[in-house]
């Protein structure tokens, strides 16, 4: 399947897909109403200093340790794509103790959220990956385990 | 075809069926559930009384999980032998189901000490089970008196949970600090502080000599009086099945890394087991759901003839109370390494070269990169522990290091 991945060495350390990404999320049609003055939600984050940075984002792992670590249950593997359901999310952070990437954090409600490629949110294709403007992060198939 | 039974059914048995379903999807599987309920996140009760979820959404797996498995789910029984021999376990009642093979996730139960006039309490309740939780929220009032005996895990998310439900609510306990298992007494003292603020009083270095009716008699001399008690003293590893059966069990039923026991095509997984904490190779009970459900899923491909092991377990919490989270892993051991910074605490734990354990309080941001530091038994000459210890980041690995972990090398 495809998956996000990100080129360290053409990664700008920008920060646009994660603006990119909150944009997606919020169910808004204006970048401005719904990122302006606000703080960001993001799924993906730029980390690294100085002269290396890229972004992460959730790995969709084969083997995934949140899904099997989830209290709730509200953490599954639909068709290779980690998905949260919110409805079911408690906040009680397990995922966030044993997620090897850091790819888990709440969302402005204090509920669990995560890259889930944009395939929810009608976006259709990964934000960050769009608007990315060195091409950094790209979204296509490595042949990784599923 | 391969006929497996599993008995109990929580996080342990739906990760067994899963389990045997990925390496068999022929294979018979009977589960023996005593509790009235589809697999639901035991651990939920408390956010249910807290009203941050309720039934509908407490279902750990969908609701067509066990036909979609094709499982036979004995509801309201329970498992009151196990002959190794004969291959068979026998219900309550007298019925016996053959099996090839057999996974014991039996969980555990409440322990309650044999108190001086608890007979004479009325309201007394534990707190394990969606019944109890249910049973508990329809006894208390707004102007209920609660007493909760035992501050570990349990008792302060009940405390937690019913703070908005009820009048007042003290815990004691005999140890002299809260979430004494887990924490260190500055640690305890930062996370009671956070409970107190919000109305949680505590009685603690001290404990219960005797009831009467609503009233506890402390051995220091107070007297408290209550509505509602609630026993969370502790849990006991649910063994006796296999221990009856001549197999081993230590604190709880001892397993391999294949989930196996003693005893031949018996395996067991869940709060019932006792196995290796890789961090520190000793053997403890390690009750918590994301190793049950591993437990579990790994018995399940054994019992199906797969190959699995499951040799990293450690111990491992994520809790929170009122808004502050406590996350902690693996042993305390080693040289310790402490971080303050703006309300967060960080302390870990360094032997041999390796992460072996850590506390968190406060900023528990990306946590797991540590967690998966211990687990992994990263040599932390291989990682950039000094910048670690100031944040969770993945900068902290390799160029090479990072590109393995996100996977599919640069094109």
């Amino acid at each position: 399947m495809k998956r996000v991945y990100v080129n360290e060495e053409w990664c700008l350390g920008c920060h646009l897909c994660e603006y990119n990404c909150a944009f997606a999320n919020s169910g808004k049609n204006d970048m401005a109403t719904a990122l302006k003055g606000k703080r960001i939600f993001p799924r993906i984050h730029v980390e690294g200093a100085d002269k290396i940075t890229y972004a992460v984002s959730c790995r969709h792992c084969a083997d995934p340790i949140c899904v099997k670590s989830c209290i709730s249950g509200a953490i599954s593997k639909k068709d290779g794509v980690v998905c949260i359901d919110r409805d079911k999310c408690v906040g009680c952070l397990t995922c966030v103790l044993v997620c090897p990437f850091g790819a888990l954090a709440p969302g402005e409600d204090g509920v669990m959220q995560k890259c889930e490629l944009c395939l929810q949110n009608g976006v259709g294709a990964p934000a960050c990956v769009t608007g990315c403007p060195n091409r950094a992060i790209v979204y296509e198939e490595r042949g990784e385990e599923e | 075809m391969k006929r497996c039974v599993i008995i109990g059914n929580g996080a342990a048995a739906a990760g067994c069926i899963e389990g045997i379903r990925s390496a068999d999807a022929e294979a018979e599987i009977t589960v023996v559930s005593a509790e009235k309920h589809a697999v639901y996140g035991r651990p939920l009760i408390s956010y249910y009384l807290e009203g941050k979820t309720d039934p509908a959404h407490m279902n750990y797996r969908s609701a067509d999980f066990y036909e979609k498995n094709g499982c036979r789910v004995l509801y309201g029984r329970t498992a009151v032998g196990l002959d190794p021999e004969r291959k068979e376990v026998t219900l309550d009642g007298g019925e016996t189901l053959p099996y090839d093979a057999v996974c014991v996730a039996a969980g555990s139960s409440p322990f309650v000490p044999p108190f001086e006039g608890l007979d004479t309490v009325e309201k007394k309740f534990s707190f394990m089970t969606l019944d109890d939780a249910e049973t508990l929220a329809a006894a208390v009032r707004e102007d209920s008196r609660v007493l909760i005996v035992g501050a570990g895990l349990i008792g302060l998310k009940c405390a937690e949970g019913l703070r908005g439900r009820v009048g007042a609510i003290t815990v004691c306990d005999l140890a002299d600090r809260v979430l004494s298992s887990i924490l260190d007494a500055e640690c305890a003292g930062r996370m009671q502080k956070r409970l107190e603020e919000n109305g949680i009083g505590f009685l603690l270095a001290d404990s219960a000599v005797r009831f009467d009716k609503d009233v506890a008699y402390m051995r220091s001399g107070k007297e408290i009086g209550f509505d509602i008690l609630v026993l969370c003293v502790g849990v006991r590893a649910n063994t006796a099945l296999v221990k009856e059966a001549g197999g081993e069990v230590g604190r709880g039923i001892a397993v391999d890394e294949k989930m196996l026991t003693s005893l031949p095509d018996v395996y067991a997984a869940g709060d019932c087991t006792e196995s290796v904490d890789c961090s520190s190779g000793a053997r403890k009970v390690m009750a918590l759901m994301p190793n049950a459900y591993m437990q579990g899923f790994t018995a399940g491909v054994n019992m199906a003839g797969g190959e699995a092991r499951f040799d990293n377990a450690i111990p491992m919490n994520s809790v929170g109370f009122f808004g502050l989270h406590a996350m902690t892993a693996g042993t305390y051991e080693g040289e310790l390494f402490e971080e303050k910074t703006d309300g967060t605490l960080r302390r870990f734990y360094v032997k041999d070269g390796l992460l072996k354990g850590f506390i968190l309080i406060g900023d528990t941001t990306r946590t797991g990169i540590y967690t998966s530091l211990i687990r992994e038994r990263t040599p932390l000459a291989s990682v950039d522990f000094a910048l670690l210890r100031q944040s969770a980041t993945t900068a902290a690995f390799s160029p090479a290091e990072r590109r393995r972990k996100f996977g599919g090398a640069s094109k």
